[in-house]
């Protein structure tokens, strides 16, 4: 089934009807069309979902500029040693050919809304009868003073999977013994929020086996964070004196930082550091903005469809969205994708559509087997999706509760990313 | 000195606002009367002196003593994932259990079909509670013995799941379970018979079965969403 991609989407549906044999330019012809943009937790999630529920009655597009795809969460325990990168690498193959899914990889750069197309940076417009959009997040300029894209190399954020992740684990493996690593934690609201005190644990559980003289600096704008008592508890208990943070009350919000001499000055001290990693202010992938689809850093979606606000042919997941009382996590795009894909579907072929139901549960890993978690079940009101129920894990668990924890996320890694790419 | 004891441990175990004075404790059964019925028990599980690993692991101290805590018994993949989630064996989870072995463990090695009356249960639970080794820390009986029954009544069971619903509903499921039945870190829930699908998931939802996530998701199922989901499952194999 080897349309070709390209020349599809490039020049649209006159070129199609030329170079795709008669019986698919038959079958596609009149179909309604979706696009994807963004092969994520949301968007491979939504994509697989429409096509597999659809059953050939949709023509689906994906479009993600990477041909691999590696899983933001996870990641951090890449960067601990407990899982190599190939593990949490994953491609869209199977997408394309047990689902059918028209494949894209390029950039989607802007959306025309009354024309209903999406244009991509190698040139062309894909059309859509409805729009899915699933493009995590960026980075607000200037949010850390010193620091922009262009030093993401001297001080990685490490906050998208892939390169940036090996970067900071080599990094982090060849600080002098003895060395300094500075995170510049986010504000409040940001993709995954224990990722930050996750990647902490990991990073400490590293340096206690190859360089325990180590320090490592957190300098955090916000009061409190997500499982903090676990946290807290964890790093205790695994890596005593190794963790200093510093909160807003110590001018732990108020930081600049400078790339060339790889200093970090918190509220006028001046730290001299070896690793930086600096996880800026977040905001809705820049598509959203140049859609017009956001109101400040976010999209705003209804709970019931994940429609925007802003326009109804167009559905909006995951870390990029203005939804309510969910965490920006993997599992929630997740959980939102499917809501999404079952409204697209309802609105094209008229299919059943039920009362939204979502959930989240972040597993989170402190040291070997010494997993937790924190969940919660939401639904769909008028005014956003709102928290049902929730559970955290409680400070001082058995070790064989917290191995179970730490072996449950494995199996949800599994689960999840066949969930994503099939 | 004991008597303080009993108070906190009671303050404890009872349901927040249920305080009972000790003296209205009633006995948990007859122990006579289930010593006789724990012979149906008794081809598996020793109890009492020189009590040892058999078919099914001794039986002395079992109250309040951990899931799967004998040393060298070969428990069940899923007795030991419960034990993993915290399963204690007090008066109510031993109540469940006998009621409905599957009803709190999935994949249990027990395989007994159960017993349906709740008199029955209170006196063979009277009557192991003699071998256990505090019984004095121990209520004589919690009022949710008898509170939480796992067998669900004909009306819930006769219920006919929207099988189009339940397919919806499984995509929920399908972020941790996978599709391929692989069952590490997470159980499988492919195959699982219909019936056993619907107790277990009213198990969680009365929150008897001990693990967090699921005492969640399907704590905001309905009867008819479980029903729908069992529906689906039911009809993919």
């Amino acid at each position: 089934m080897k349309l070709n991609r390209r020349a599809f989407v490039g020049t649209g549906m006159a070129a199609a009807s030329t170079l795709a044999a008669p019986n698919v330019h038959a079958a596609s012809h009149g179909k309604p069309k979706v696009v994807v943009v963004g092969g994520g937790a949301g968007g491979a999630t939504a994509a697989r979902y429409v096509a597999k529920d659809s059953a050939g009655e949709i023509d689906v597009t994906l479009i993600e500029p990477s041909r691999s795809y590696y899983t933001c969460f996870f990641s951090n325990l890449y960067i601990g040693g407990f899982r190599d990168l190939a593990s949490i690498e994953h491609s869209y193959g199977t997408l394309a050919s047990e689902y059918g899914i028209n494949v894209v990889h390029d950039w989607a750069v802007g959306v025309d809304r009354d024309a209903k197309t999406v244009s991509l940076a190698g040139g062309g417009a894909v059309p859509y009868d409805r729009l899915i959009l699933s493009p995590g997040i960026d980075f607000v300029d200037g949010a850390v003073p010193g620091w922009d894209v262009t030093a993401q190399n001297a001080m990685p954020h490490a906050y998208k999977g892939g390169s940036q992740t090996e970067l900071l684990k080599a990094q982090i493996a060849a600080m002098p013994e003895g060395g300094t690593y500075v995170m510049v934690a986010p504000p409040n609201p940001y993709r995954c929020p224990p990722g930050p005190y996750e990647r902490i644990s990991m990073v400490a559980h590293v340096l206690k086996a190859t360089n325990p003289t180590a320090k490592i600096i957190i300098a955090d704008p916000k009061e409190k964070f997500s499982k903090q008592a676990l946290f807290e508890e964890g790093w205790q208990k695994h890596y005593g004196g190794m963790i200093e943070r510093i909160g807003p009350d110590f001018g732990g919000g108020n930081v600049s930082v400078d790339p060339a001499a790889m200093t970090v000055d918190i509220d006028g001290e001046v730290v001299q550091a070896d690793v930086v990693n600096v996880i800026p202010a977040q905001k809705a992938g820049l598509i959203c903005d140049a859609a017009g689809l956001t109101e400040g850093n976010w999209a705003p979606v209804s709970g019931h469809t994940m429609q925007s606000r802003m326009d109804e042919n167009i559905h909006i997941l995951g870390d990029a969205t203005n939804q309510g009382d969910m965490p920006k996590s993997g599992y929630s795009a997740n959980s939102q994708a499917k809501v999404a894909a079952m409204a697209v579907r309802g609105a094209l072929t008229g299919s059943r559509v039920f009362p939204a139901k979502f959930s989240n549960t972040c597993w989170s890993l402190i040291d070997t087997e010494d997993g937790v978690k924190v969940g919660a079940t939401y639904e769909a009101t008028d005014e956003k999706i709102a928290k049902v129920d929730g559970f955290v894990s409680q400070t001082g668990e058995d070790a064989a509760l917290r191995k179970a924890t730490y072996e449950e996320s494995i199996g949800w890694y599994e689960g999840i990313t066949s969930d994503m790419f099939g | 000195m004991m008597r303080g004891f009993k108070a906190i441990f009671l303050a404890m175990v009872l349901p927040m606002g249920s305080a009972i004075a000790e003296e209205d404790v009633a006995p948990i059964g007859d122990a006579e009367r289930g010593a006789e019925l724990y012979k149906q028990c008794s081809g598996c599980h020793m109890v009492g002196p020189d009590a040892r690993n058999r078919t099914g692991p001794p039986l002395n101290g079992i109250f309040d003593r951990k899931a799967g805590a004998i040393e060298g018994f070969f428990y069940s993949k899923g007795l030991k994932r419960a034990a993993a989630d915290g399963l204690i064996w007090d008066l109510e989870h031993l109540d469940a259990y006998i009621e409905n072995p599957k009803a709190l463990v999935s994949g249990t090695r027990m395989s007994f079909r159960g017993v349906k009356e709740a008199q029955d249960r209170r006196d063979v639970l009277a009557y192991l509670r003699l071998f256990s080794d505090n019984p004095q820390n121990i209520p004589e009986a919690a009022p949710t013995a008898q509170a939480v029954e796992v067998a669900l009544s004909p009306e819930v069971l006769a219920i006919v799941g929207d099988a189009e619903y339940g397919e919806y509903l499984s995509s929920e499921c399908k972020t941790c379970h996978q599709r391929d039945g692989s069952d590490q870190g997470i159980p499988s829930i492919t195959l699982w018979p219909e019936e056993d699908f619907v107790i277990a998931m009213h198990a969680y939802r009365k929150k008897i079965r001990p693990h967090p996530v699921m005492q969640m998701m399907a704590g905001r199922l309905s009867d008819e969403e479980i029903a729908a989901l069992a529906a689906y499952f039911a009809k993919l194999e």
